[in-house]
């Protein structure tokens, strides 16, 4: 009998009964929530008389409204001055009570991005099923879980049945061998993968990351890398269980402990995929031959390495390819030939579910670390993505580095990755962004977005263009 | 749920690749803790030249007279015609909400995004997939035609032209049925409820610490 993959795996063990039509019904460990896609389904709950299956199943934070500032933070929630938004947050707070979930409310110092959290909580447990209704819930397929995002009527599903109807993928491998150059990092990895395989590559499929460069990973370079799986088309990524899981949970808030934190760990060693494992497409890149990356489009495949320049349409595969890349340009107010390092930048954005956690705000602090921001940014900010991350931070004073340097340091929460909040572009200006999205209006109506890691988007803020983070020195 | 069985109507081109659920419906408008509400603001960038505000009224705003949706020929359109990969990006349902409050029932593209296709069937939006050359001539008819329209048939999974020519199209069993008939996915699972209660307690001997 041919070997299991990873995915295989997961689901078979979360198999509650085959149904007709060849999809199945597949248990639900833990379901994350947040202000903007649940409360309809809340409403739908109450509305049919029905309850949570499962409260504790269930975990919830407000985090995409979330203002950053500390004024409006400090508080609470009747700081928040929008008031749609703060009644979003407030609609919140009461489903939660109402239903027994738990809440890391705005005020609550382990509060953060929802996706940052659940891991360094470690509410995010290898073998797991995990959903949210938001599509980056990808990231936590980093611990070995099988985690996708979800609509909000599916969240309602789930909250009333502990369950989702689902279809079974199929199982793609994405190997990056070999070693990454230095100043290459893990959202340079991902951003290569998607420009490899475009942002409907991966559609259909579970990816399970692989190869030397994914093992050598930290866990939150591997977070970053299953964060934009979505940004590929499939719904999860996943990273086999190694020691480094194993190390990055152990003494975590609500990981086992005793007796069971033994019983776990012999199950999550079993959570690879076997030698023999088959799967339905495999993809490899060679991690040394990656350089870092910059977007310079309105879709997560229209990269190109730093050294490189803006990509010419008339070159495309095909016609739809250079329709949209001459869409892309004229939304970005860029003509094909440019080097990608004379793209001069308005506005730097360092947070998000991709790129928020201590690590990021280390590389980030690095580089600006006795240098200032460049004359021609209007505005930098730093957005680190949960409570425990900013404190973490402050105790290694990188705030300080931060703010010596001319950059805003702000409190968690999605921010400007999606602009629900106040921290917006203003049309036509230029951002190097450590997010995971540059659709057009993304940042904000008009808005341009560059996707890069922390140290491009650190350099790219002193230099006030995008630069090679290989060719800058550390101070 | 909303069912879907068969829809006559105007057909609405959207020419362009990777529609994202950002472009459907902006950020700004999630706020909102509805589900009804949504269709002044579909394609809202696109759609008007000024930026779009939650919970303001739309019929004063400036008009962009390229886009599609804002042309005379288009008005009451009920099906969407576009291009690959639509509805990729955010998981956000207010994209099949925004669509069905606009009045669109049926979308033909030749790919769709996993997560926007699961949001519409719970929606009762039919998406059809049509290979890519297929929608390519229906662009082009539709271009030439004024007042291009289809006749949808689910059960028949047939789209049938004005000139009475067929397309025939596939759809997955399990979607099928649960949009012919409208059907309440909660309700459906509840069914099995006896069944989750054993898979509990069996998978709660094998993983004690994700229930204590």
């Amino acid at each position: 009998m041919a070997g299991k993959t990873l995915y295989d795996k997961l689901w078979n063990s979360h198999l509650v009964k085959e149904l007709e039509n060849g999809t199945a019904l597949l248990y639900i460990d833990l379901h994350f929530l947040h202000e903007v896609t649940s409360p309809q389904a809340f409403e739908g709950l109450r509305l049919a008389g029905r309850r949570a299956w499962r409260a504790g199943a269930n975990m919830a934070t407000p985090d995409h409204n979330v203002p950053t500032t500390t004024s409006e933070r400090s508080r609470g929630v009747e700081g928040i001055v929008d008031p749609v938004s703060r009644i979003q947050v407030k609609f919140l707070d009461d489903n939660c009570k109402d239903f027994g979930i738990e809440e890391f409310t705005i005020d609550d110092p382990r509060h953060g991005i929802v996706h940052v959290i659940g891991p360094e909580q470690g509410r995010t447990l290898p073998g797991m099923t995990i959903v949210c209704g938001d599509s980056h819930t990808s990231t936590h397929g980093a611990l070995g879980a099988l985690a996708h995002g979800i609509g909000t009527s599916e969240v309602e599903h789930v909250l009333a049945t502990q369950c989702l109807v689902q279809k079974k993928a199929r199982n793609m491998l994405v190997k990056v061998n070999g070693a990454l150059k230095p100043g290459v990092t893990a959202k340079d990895v991902i951003l290569a993968i998607i420009g490899k395989i475009g942002t409907a590559g991966g559609t259909g499929y579970t990816i399970e990351f692989g190869g030397e460069v994914i093992r050598s990973l930290s866990i939150e370079g591997r977070m970053t890398v299953c964060n934009m799986a979505i940004e590929a088309g499939a719904r999860a990524g996943i990273v086999a269980v190694d020691e480094k899981t194993i190390s990055y949970l152990q003494g975590r808030p609500f990981a086992p402990k005793g007796a069971e934190w033994d019983q776990a760990v012999a199950v999550w060693r079993t959570l690879v995929s076997d030698a023999d494992a088959s799967f339905d497409a495999v993809v490899e890149l060679e991690g040394g031959d990656i350089v870092p990356q910059v977007s310079w489009g309105t879709s997560p495949e229209m990269v190109a390495p730093v050294t490189g320049k803006v990509p010419d349409p008339a070159l495309a595969a095909n016609d739809s390819k250079k329709g949209n890349y001459q869409q892309a340009l004229k939304y970005m107010g860029l003509t094909a030939g440019t080097p990608i390092q004379a793209i001069r930048l308005d506005r730097v954005f360092i947070g998000s579910c991709t790129n928020s956690r201590i690590e990021d705000l280390r590389a980030a602090a690095a580089v600006v670390k006795g240098r200032k921001v460049a004359a021609n940014i209007r505005e930098a900010l730093v957005v680190p993505g949960s409570g425990l991350v900013k404190a973490q931070a402050e105790k290694e004073g990188l705030d300080k580095v931060f703010k010596e340097a001319g950059l805003q340091w702000r409190e968690p929460g999605c921010s400007m990755c999606l602009a629900m909040n106040a921290d917006q572009l203003e049309p036509g200006e230029h951002c190097a962004s450590t997010s995971n999205r540059n659709f057009e209006g993304r940042q904000g109506f008009g808005g341009r977005t560059h996707l890069v890691s922390p140290a491009m988007a650190a350099a790219a803020a002193v230099f006030g263009h995008f630069v090679d983070v290989r060719d800058v020195p550390l101070l | 749920m909303k069912k879907f069985t068969t829809e006559k109507g105007l057909v609405m081109p959207l020419d362009r690749a990777n529609v994202d659920t950002d472009y459907i419906i902006p950020k700004q408008f999630l706020k909102s803790i509805k589900r009804t509400g949504f269709g002044k603001n579909l394609f809202d960038e696109a759609r008007y030249l000024d930026k779009g505000l939650p919970d303001q009224e739309c019929t004063g705003r400036p008009l962009n007279p390229d886009f599609v949706a804002n042309q005379p020929r288009y008005q009451g359109a009920s099906i969407l015609l576009a291009r690959e990969n639509f509805g990729c990006g955010s998981s956000r349902e207010h994209a099949p909400w925004a669509l069905d409050d606009f009045g669109i029932r049926c979308v033909i593209a030749p790919s769709y995004a996993d997560i926007f296709f699961n949001n519409c069937v719970k929606n009762g939006i039919l998406l059809i997939v049509l290979d890519e050359k297929v929608v390519d001539q229906l662009f082009k008819e539709t271009a030439a035609t004024p007042g291009f329209n289809l006749n949808v048939d689910l059960a028949a999974q047939t789209l049938t032209k004005p000139d009475g020519s067929v397309i025939k199209f596939e759809v997955e069993p399990s979607r099928k049925h649960i949009l012919l008939n409208g059907l309440d996915d909660i309700g459906l699972t509840m069914q099995h409820a006896d069944a989750i209660r054993a898979f509990e307690k069996s998978y709660q001997v094998k993983a004690p610490w994700l229930f204590s």
